[in-house]
């Protein structure tokens, strides 16, 4: 009765929940901005290493390996707390969005590379033997098929930037992690954590399933 | 074979002369100059030269590694070159912002197809219309479907490249390709991934073509096709021109010993 009363306190999370809602509405805009900022960079950093200038490739590629070596809360860190230095002053959200952003850019390019090179040589041929633009052979034949290839492995890089969000907690960003604490020590009993828990697994667990789903039903369109 | 000349010549009016010799006379649409190509240090092309007038059916022979398709290939340049130029309709053939324009005057059907899996067979023929020639959507997928009408499988028109046989397949891909109205066509291979069973049909819809006066360079191991179709057969060796003739002397008494050894080895299997 006393863990009950400890870890799954009605009253304490019913008091907590409008503070947790709103931890989990910031969470989600967080998310989902830099998902999407990501998956903007990333298309732009696979198209520049694939098909961009030779001679700036190796840059690209030393974006890519840098972001994805660096842990995302040390960049966070420098991002909130080392930048002010040189006069560059972002909120929490806003440099929470900077570092998953960059971060994630560098893993999308990299899975959107791998997707493209998928793709045989002969769309590539079939698209310019019949005098196609560059835009309209990635637009209408190329990146419709990538897309397929690299739903499941995209899937679960938006899982992770998802998951990473609960950082920018530490940069004092209320998201659903941080108002948790909050609520928690507020109430002076944890039933908070255990409820943005419970809404975290809520928001991936269909994610997570869908990527095993869709890796399913991809493998066998291509049979 | 006669006939076939003449055939060619009433489409055409001023190209019977041409007929006569093996080399084409009158403006070629196609010209190779002094073509060189290394791949490390095997010579695919050593010096091609190389002319195809208007209307004319050329066929390329040779055994596997001769530069057939690396030729062919260099036409629309699908493949770099060393040295050397290509002038397709007086217009050279090089890298930058005319390419596209020139390569869609140039349709090609290759080995594998290349359809587009993820469209369907009358998306895939309406699509370069569409986006290149402008054309608006509906009048591109009514000419879609007199092209796949044509080449016999109109009732494929909703169907996905993979539901199709590859004969079907090949047949779509012709389709794409005219659909550009293409004043040349270039065939790397066109039946040698099909099934036995099919090639007579791919065939088929070429010879037909090769009768409606278009320029056709077809690189192809089916002797018959050359025999029956081709106004003027080439062939290569080592990245070399080896021979040009007509298809009845080259097939009746080939010049050269080197062709001579690749027909018996063809012929005779």
């Amino acid at each position: 009765m006393d863990l009950i009363d400890t870890f799954f306190n009605g009253r304490v999370l019913w008091d907590a929940l409008p503070l947790l809602l709103m931890g989990l509405g910031t969470t989600l805009s967080l998310g989902i901005l830099s998902i999407v900022l990501g998956l903007i960079g990333g298309l732009a950093l696979a198209l520049l290493r694939l098909y961009g200038p030779p001679a700036l490739s190796g840059l690209w590629v030393l974006y890519i390996d840098l972001f994805r070596a660096i842990p995302i809360l040390v960049l966070l860190v420098i991002v909130y707390y080392a930048l002010p230095f040189v006069g560059i002053r972002l909120s929490p959200f806003a440099s929470a969005t900077t570092a998953l952003s960059l971060v994630s850019a560098a893993y999308s390019a990299e899975i959107l590379r791998a997707g493209i090179q998928a793709i045989p040589r002969g769309q590539f041929e079939a698209s310019q033997a019949l005098g196609l633009s560059y835009w309209s052979m990635m637009g209408d034949i190329v990146l419709p098929q990538a897309v397929r290839i690299v739903i499941p492995p995209m899937t679960s890089n938006c899982i992770n930037v998802m998951k990473d969000t609960a950082l920018a907690s530490v940069v004092a960003m209320p998201d659903l992690l941080k108002q948790a604490t909050q609520a928690q020590a507020l109430a002076a009993n944890p039933t908070p954590l255990i409820g943005a828990a419970a809404l975290y697994v809520l928001l991936l667990l269909p994610m997570v399933r869908a990527v095993g789903t869709l890796e399913r039903h991809f493998a066998k369109e291509r049979r | 074979m006669q006939t076939k000349n003449m055939q060619a010549g009433d489409i055409q009016a001023g190209e019977t002369g041409r007929a006569a010799s093996a080399a084409p006379a009158g403006r070629p649409i196609i010209a190779i100059r002094d073509l060189r190509k290394m791949y490390g240090s095997f010579c695919a092309l050593s010096g091609i030269n190389l002319d195809v007038a208007e209307g004319e059916v050329v066929v390329l022979l040779g055994p596997s590694g001769s530069g057939k398709s690396t030729l062919i290939r260099c036409i629309n340049l699908l493949e770099t070159y060393d040295s050397g130029t290509v002038t397709v309709d007086d217009v050279a053939v090089r890298p930058g912002p005319n390419l596209a324009a020139v390569r869609s005057e140039v349709g090609m059907v290759f080995q594998s197809f290349n359809l587009f899996p993820h469209m369907t067979v009358l998306r895939n023929v309406a699509l370069a219309p569409i986006r290149v020639r402008k054309l608006a959507p509906k009048a591109a997928e009514e000419r879609a479907m007199e092209l796949l009408t044509r080449v016999g499988i109109a009732e494929q028109a909703g169907k996905f490249p993979g539901q199709l046989s590859g004969g079907q397949q090949q047949r779509v891909a012709i389709a794409r390709a005219l659909a550009m109205e293409p004043k040349i066509l270039l065939f790397d291979e066109p039946t040698s991934a099909l099934d036995p069973e099919m090639v007579g049909e791919v065939l088929d819809v070429m010879q037909s073509l090769a009768r409606t006066g278009v320029t056709m360079v077809v690189v192809t191991h089916e002797m018959g096709f050359a025999r029956r179709v081709a106004d003027r057969v080439i062939f290569m060796e080592r990245g070399q021109i080896v021979e040009e003739a007509k298809p009845d002397a080259f097939f009746s008494a080939p010049r050269e010993e080197r062709a001579r050894a690749f027909l018996q080895a063809v012929l005779n299997h």
